[in-house]
């Protein structure tokens, strides 16, 4: 078992499993893939990669969506 | 036989080589409740609504995301960059909208004061350039100033936006001469974004001639947001079907409308 590592969603510090991919940490928030954009470290991460990209200790991510706004 | 006001034909409103059938766009904040929100645009008759990026509550302790409500089929989507202060994060939101998959198109704000939210230019011009670059339609929102909107012209924006008045206000168009000018010397669509607060506002402002009106604040903060997008729907054909008019000559003096001759002796 990998052990779990701490990685920085949304500005909150967060306890995953070691090894855990983006998508996986989508599921793991029940969120829809179809309707988040993801940036880690401030890279995007395009939606056909999120299955296949790994996390590491200390990732920044940020999950984002439309809001209402002018 | 068709009458002179149905063949008065308005060209279609073409942003970035895309044609929209409304020349108003309307925002998606600040409404009280999200149903109130789509029946306002609805009754706007608004294609292009706006919308911003930000971080999802992981904790659902606020609403769900804008696409929960409004239908990305029925709507043309633009994000803005709203509350980005420097270019470098204006670029970074802008990036992130294009990354969900709608359209090319951003509205790009940098705001340059916290207090008036006036637009920094500089930090603008710098967004519009690495944005335009990277194949974004830019749609800038300016000042009412000439030099600024020409510089963004050249710079490639696909869309020029000069306030009214400040954002939010309901102040309206606060200086026509500036608004004119610029549409007389751009080639790009003038939008006039932010400070309309009523009907006649936008209808002032579409009879300076501009392509288009973007608002928010005055539907979302009227008492009945739908009643005011559709007087806002008629105030904007209405001003713009005046403006095709072509206004009569302003006079100082009084002409009579009746005839002077034939009166009673």
């Amino acid at each position: 078992m990998n052990e779990a590592m701490t990685v920085i969603v949304n500005g909150e510090k967060r306890q995953i499993d070691g090894g855990s991919t983006v998508l996986d940490l989508l599921h793991s928030l029940a969120l829809d893939p179809r309707t988040v954009v993801v940036e880690i470290n401030r890279e995007i991460v395009r939606r056909p990669a999120l299955d296949g990209t790994p996390l590491h200790e200390g990732d920044q991510i940020e999950l984002v969506h439309f809001v209402g706004g002018g | 036989m068709a009458t002179m006001v149905e063949s008065l034909v308005d060209s279609a409103l073409s942003i970035g080589g895309r044609e929209f059938r409304s020349r108003l766009m309307v925002g998606t904040g600040k409404y009280r409740d999200n149903s109130s929100m789509v029946e306002a645009i609805t009754a706007s008759g608004a294609e292009i609504v706006t919308v911003a990026v930000r971080r999802i509550d992981l904790d659902r302790t606020k609403e769900e995301g804008i696409l929960y409500h409004l239908d990305p089929k029925r709507f043309f989507l633009l994000a803005n960059t709203a509350g980005c202060y420097t270019a470098e994060d204006a670029v970074r939101y802008a990036r992130l909208a294009r990354e969900a998959g709608f359209n090319e198109f951003i509205k790009l704000e940098v705001i340059g004061d916290e207090e008036t939210l006036l637009p920094d230019v500089a930090g603008l011009l710098e967004a519009a350039r690495t944005l335009v670059a990277e194949g974004f339609k830019v749609m800038a929102y300016t000042n009412d100033d000439l030099v600024a909107a020409i510089k963004l012209e050249d710079a490639g924006c696909s869309a020029v936006m000069p306030l009214a008045s400040p954002i939010g206000s309901g102040l309206g168009l606060t200086n026509p001469f500036n608004i004119r000018v610029i549409k007389r010397r751009l080639s790009v669509p003038v939008i006039v974004d932010a400070g309309v607060g009523t009907a006649s506002d936008a209808c002032i402002t579409m009879e300076q001639g501009v392509d288009g009106i973007l608002m928010n604040t005055a539907l979302a903060a009227a008492e009945n947001p739908v009643a005011m997008g559709r007087a806002m729907k008629w105030a904007v054909e209405a001003g713009r079907l005046a403006y095709l008019a072509g206004r009569m000559a302003r006079r100082e003096i009084a002409v009579p409308s009746s005839p002077t001759t034939g009166m009673l002796g």
